[in-house]
């Protein structure tokens, strides 16, 4: 029979070991480690604690059409809406989704460029989190030709 | 100690154009080694800029994010002189903070 105490002493075992195998970024405390183990784009959001997105015109996805060489693909995410707390970059078929999360502040334009990996071709998606809670995003395909082999 | 970033930040329109570029190995944590071992993640997890002492944005990264990071933004009435300093972390607990001025 599994108690909680059984339970609780497991998990506690488990994440010692975890700890000492240096998985745990225990040092990390703001880092979200669930939001950028996720595997869909839906798990990401809600470990974000986002609500479900709604496509919008007022996000901007930048990204190229085709990116030869997928260990550096420029992406940028921008909105003009006003009143954004998070802008994020996904990919959505990389073995994680989320690539990068941007806390904003009131001094800084929602508009950020950052170059990501991507391990084939896929949707990339601009997700914005409003101060409000409300949550919309814009999507593009991007493809990748590794090794220039062409598509 | 890691390699030092390189920061551009240029005034334009009373706002300025901030483009770093930092020398991060970022390891994914995917790849196999010749030995066929899986190379542990190695990656920067949190990023934080701030504009004359005052923070203005902080970012968290996952392994995603290319080797050697570039990130751009813009930072509203920055003008020449101002100090825009940026700091990352990586998630062996290693950092780096660099800072540099508008022009």
């Amino acid at each position: 029979m599994q108690t909680r105490r059984k339970t609780l002493q497991h998990s506690a075992i488990v994440a010692g070991m975890l700890a000492a195998t240096g998985l745990f970024p225990g040092h990390a405390l703001a880092f979200n480690a669930k939001a950028f183990d996720a595997k869909t784009i839906g798990d990401a959001l809600k470990a974000l604690g986002a609500a479900a997105p709604t496509e919008s015109k007022d996000v901007t996805i930048i990204g190229p059409d085709i990116a030869e060489n997928g260990a550096v693909v420029p992406l940028g995410a921008s909105t003009s809406l006003a009143g954004v707390k998070q802008l994020l970059i996904l990919v959505e078929k990389n073995p994680s989704t989320l690539v990068a999360a941007f806390n904003l502040t009131d001094s800084v334009d929602a508009n950020i460029s950052a170059r990501a990996k991507m391990g084939q071709s896929s949707d990339v998606y601009a997700v914005a989190i409003m101060n409000d809670g409300r949550t919309f995003f814009a999507k593009k395909e991007v493809k990748v030709t590794l090794g220039g082999c062409g598509g | 100690m890691a390699d030092p970033m390189r920061i551009r930040a240029q005034a334009a329109g009373g706002n300025a154009t901030v483009r770093v570029l930092m020398a991060h190995e970022m390891e994914t944590g995917q790849r196999k080694d010749a030995a066929g071992k899986i190379i542990p993640a190695w990656h920067i997890t949190e990023v934080s800029a701030t504009h004359n002492g005052k923070a203005v944005l902080t970012a968290e990264w996952g392994p995603a994010v290319a080797k050697n990071p570039f990130l751009q933004f813009n930072v509203k009435g920055a003008k020449a002189g101002d100090k825009i300093s940026v700091n990352w972390k990586d998630n062996r607990g290693d950092s780096r903070t660099d800072e540099a001025t508008v022009s």
